[in-house]
């Protein structure tokens, strides 16, 4: 299992479906936008794999998540930062996993706050399936079915690896 | 209270029991014969006399009935916070056989008619005996002469002023020297209006914290101070109400040293609670004097234990609930307490703060001397007397408060001291057996 | 022997120690105060965006309850809570007219009824949120907008963060209160405040008619001497003289107060040559503060107003999560 995980991979997967898609689509100056934590760390390393010199972005999702009538507020939230501006801008907006796809509806959201951009490219480094709502990655590094008692995470920065976890019994 | 009958004139038999009597002394004596409303024999003289009525006081203490100097039975008044029926019922669940009633009551008791109408409600629907305190002031109002003299012949036992003050040092001065004319005792709670301005809670820790309006200290002291310089220009008996300050006590004893005629009282909750009852904006904690510190508690209960201090009492207050409900400033001050004054009473003895027979003394013969009456276990003494178990426990909530007022000290925690009966002349005002 | 009530402290926190309601600073640990800080600068982001607004309040109603009245903290609390998403009910109601607790309780028990889910209270008592929250509408997240002279949490709380922006801590810092520390309900909260968060000192600075009895067991240490008192100060925060003190006996004149008490550059230069001059507003200049400080370098006054929405943004999202929060896995008890 962890043979197939090979974080290097995977990120060349992604580097590679990402400048196929960039190509297609004629997009030239991408703006890169990563979702905390993990999408963070993986935004990082596809800007310089990608040669984009634009600083990249970093999106906090705690305002905008839809969970929290449950769970209240996420104590840890951290001011997003988004160095440039999104009005226009052709983005790129990487997470590490995709499952229920909640989060990424969040991220767009918040991304529409500060302006409307003229693209979204949504690129996961790994791909769960069990989606609720209509959204899909344009690119993913892997998609993986999990049982019940498995989890999947990015570990980083600095080095980045994938877990993959046995819980329960 | 009831009227008793002489027709057929039962004979009631208490044996075994703890007897302590209104001096605080322990009795050795193990049956108590009551007939025609008194004491009629002790000891083995009334072991051998044919009873209609045994009753096995065995593990319980037998006491005087407690007299309470400061009662308010909101009667005449609007009633929604009780009434003489309700309040004198609930004194005798506390094991009280007399109350002084307080008056402030609306119309205030500044006349006979008034005096006449207390005793003569209590007459009918108290069980328990009544004894009016008439207003000093008219109106209450500090301001002009009451018909004292009126009064007293109504059957006022003492005159005072309630909880309110009087207008200045001049109108206490006349206060005092016309009651003196008559012998009445004059009963003040010593506060300086103008030091305690719009304060409700002590001046200290608690209030410099959580921004409430505080009565320092030195309105009490310095009210009592100026009254123990009238007291002895004038010579009236004075009594103090409701002492709030260790400063005050000393000033007390002091005082009584060199033969100034004067006694005081202090509230159970003031030798229990202090200044941080209030500390989670509890409103039933907002009474008047307000709780004060630690180390004016000890000094109250050592003044009780001293003697210095002749009398507990209950300062019952008891209100309808929209009167507590409000941010803390806005509620009516005082605490529904007669019901809870004989256990909190016994926690201080459980905790060796006070011993049991200075708890029944200043319960019994310290505030009935006051008002010039007796209390005693001895043959011919009234048959006023309350049965307690010590070590019985209950918990004050709306199923056991037969009070009005449902802010009783300590809600829903289990406290020591069930009164099992309570004797007036005799008769039976509380029995627990039958509730 | 203590009274069975709980404390504050439990009144404001769920189970888990999430914010509830936020009614005073008491019993809250320098984690939780930090996380509001933390929270509140997130906050400051989102209101440099084109749509400053977030949704996390959507669908929620607010109310604000002045029961006096100040249009400015009420304003600054109207646009959090629109920032927020929610749905915003203003209400001024005049102590006159509910100056009987049953209306009170009344009026209250009616606006719960219309589903609001937080209640802002502004009321001249000490303890009146706490008693609204307590016995009144429990069910209703709370928050504290000042109360008599009791606290002001979240001026307090804007005023932390402006000092942490500006000296990137707490340790260590020497921080002067100067004023009519008696009749305030900033003071109070702010000296509770650095004294959780860990400054060096806490001084108060002001004539005896004007302190509170025992005001260094709130945590402080007392100066008369205002010369005295400026120095090594880090910070200094003025607070505001209500003009009625001169009535009461508890201050002979403007006049001789500001000559006392009133920071002018001279004082001020007796600080630290760093030191921050804070002002919880509105300012009478030329009574606690002179003009050319007030507006000098060294004043961060204006500050104080964007982080005053931040920090209530920060709070009322904090105490509406533990209160939804709450609710929730009250029905999922239920359930099960």
């Amino acid at each position: 299992m962890t043979a197939q995980l090979d974080i290097n991979q995977l990120l060349d997967e992604l580097e590679t479906g990402l400048r196929r898609i960039l190509e297609e689509r004629n997009v030239t100056e991408p703006a890169v936008i990563g979702i905390r934590t993990g999408g963070v760390w993986l935004a990082d390393v596809l800007s310089k794999r990608l040669g984009i010199d634009q600083a990249f972005g970093e999106l906090d999702i705690s305002f905008y998540r839809d969970d929290f009538s449950r769970i209240g507020l996420n104590p840890r939230v951290k001011p997003s930062s988004l160095p440039f501006d999104t009005e226009g801008r052709d983005i790129i907006l990487i997470d590490d996993v995709i499952m229920s796809g909640r989060t990424i509806r969040a991220a767009m959201n918040e991304i529409f706050d500060y302006g409307r951009p003229a693209s979204i490219i949504l690129a996961t480094l790994i791909d769960l399936g069990a989606r609720e709502l209509p959204i899909q990655p344009d690119v993913a590094g892997r998609v993986l079915s999990l049982n019940a008692h498995q989890r999947v995470k990015l570990r980083g920065p600095d080095p980045l690896r994938i877990e993959l976890q046995e819980t329960g019994q | 209270m009831s009227q008793t009958s002489n027709q057929s004139s039962p004979q009631l038999l208490i044996t075994g029991g703890r007897l302590i009597d209104g001096e605080g002394r322990e009795v050795e004596n193990d049956a108590l014969l009551i007939r025609d409303g008194r004491i009629a024999a002790t000891g083995s003289q009334a072991r051998s006399t044919d009873v209609d009525d045994t009753i096995n006081a065995e593990g319980w203490v037998i006491a005087p009935g407690f007299v309470d100097l400061c009662c308010n039975l909101r009667e005449p008044g609007n009633g929604q916070k009780g009434n003489i029926a309700s309040e004198t019922r609930a004194a005798a669940h506390g094991g009280f056989t007399t109350v002084c009633a307080s008056p402030e009551t609306s119309p205030v008791n500044d006349s006979g008619a008034v005096t006449h109408l207390i005793r003569d409600v209590a007459a009918s629907r108290s069980p328990i005996r009544v004894l009016p305190i008439g207003a000093i002031t008219r109106g209450l109002e500090g301001d002009l002469l009451s018909d004292m003299a009126g009064l007293r012949n109504a059957g006022c036992v003492a005159v005072g002023n309630g909880s309110r003050g009087v207008r200045n040092a001049r109108i206490l001065r006349r206060c005092m020297a016309y009651a003196q004319t008559f012998g009445l005792t004059v009963m003040f709670s010593p506060e300086n209006q103008a030091l305690a301005a719009d304060g409700y809670a002590h001046d200290g820790l608690v209030t410099s914290r959580l921004g409430l309006l505080g009565i320092p200290e030195v309105a009490e002291t310095a009210a009592v101070m100026e009254m123990l310089l009238l007291a002895e220009e004038t010579g009236v008996r004075l009594h103090l109400s409701q002492l709030s300050c260790a400063r005050s006590v000393e000033m007390l004893a002091e005082a009584q040293q060199r033969g100034i005629k004067v006694t005081a009282d202090v509230a159970m909750h003031q030798l229990v609670f202090t200044e941080d009852a209030l500390a989670g904006f509890d409103s039933r904690f907002h009474v008047r004097p307000p709780l004060r510190s630690e180390s004016d508690r000890r000094a109250l209960v050592a003044g009780v234990r001293d003697g210095v201090i002749a009398a507990i009492v209950s300062q019952h207050q008891p209100h309808d609930t929209a009167a507590k409900q409000a941010p803390l400033a806005a509620t009516e001050p005082g605490l529904s307490t007669i019901e809870s004054v004989l256990s909190l009473g016994l926690e201080l003895v459980e905790r060796d703060e006070l011993a049991l027979t200075d708890l029944v003394r200043a319960l019994t013969t310290g505030p009935a001397s006051v008002i010039g009456r007796t209390a005693g276990l001895g043959e011919g003494d009234m048959a006023d007397l309350c049965l307690f178990d010590p070590t019985a426990t209950w918990t004050a909530d709306d199923s056991t408060l037969v009070s009005a007022g449902r802010h009783a000290p300590v809600i829903g925690r289990e406290l020591p001291g069930v009164v099992r009966l309570t004797l007036v002349e005799g008769q039976k005002a509380w029995d627990a057996l039958q509730v | 022997m203590t009274a069975h009530d709980p404390s504050p402290h439990h009144l404001q926190l769920t189970r888990d120690g999430q914010l509830r309601h936020f009614l005073t600073l008491d019993g809250l640990d320098r984690d939780l105060l930090t996380d509001i800080l933390d929270t509140a600068d997130s906050f400051i982001e989102v209101g440099e965006r084109t749509i400053k607004k977030v949704p996390l309040l959507r669908g929620r109603t607010v109310v604000n309850l002045f029961f006096e009245s100040s249009t400015r903290t009420r304003s600054t609390f109207e646009l959090a809570a629109k920032r927020l998403s929610a749905d915003v009910l203003n209400l001024d109601i005049s102590t006159s007219a509910t100056s009987k607790g049953e209306s009170l309780s009344d009026t209250l028990l009616n606006l719960e009824a219309m589903a609001s889910d937080m209640f802002v209270v502004r009321h001249s008592q000490s303890g009146a949120p706490h008693f609204i929250a307590e016995s009144v509408t429990p069910g209703v997240a709370i928050i504290n907008a000042g109360d008599g002279r009791h606290a002001h949490p979240t001026q307090a709380m804007l005023d932390m963060l402006t000092i942490r922006q500006h000296k990137q801590r707490f340790d260590g810092l020497k921080v002067a209160i100067v004023g009519d520390v008696l009749h305030s309900r900033v003071a109070r909260s702010q000296i509770r405040a650095l004294n959780v968060l860990g400054a060096e000192e806490v001084r108060v600075i002001a004539p005896g008619t004007l302190l509170p009895k025992d005001v260094e067991s709130l945590g402080c240490t007392v100066e008369y001497d205002m010369e005295k008192g400026m120095k090594d100060l880090d910070v200094v925060i003025m607070l505001r003289l209500q003009k009625e003190r001169m009535e009461g006996a508890l201050l002979p004149s403007e006049r001789e107060f500001y000559r006392l008490y009133g920071l002018n550059r001279e004082k001020l230069a007796l600080a630290h040559p760093e030191c921050i001059v804070m002002h919880p507003g509105p300012i009478n200049r030329g009574v606690e503060i002179e003009s050319a400080v007030a507006d000098g370098p060294q004043s961060v006054i204006l500050n104080q107003v964007t982080n005053g929405i931040a920090i209530r943004m920060a709070v009322m999202s904090m105490a509406m999560g533990g209160q939804v929060a709450e609710r929730q896995q009250k029905a999922e008890r239920a359930k099960a």
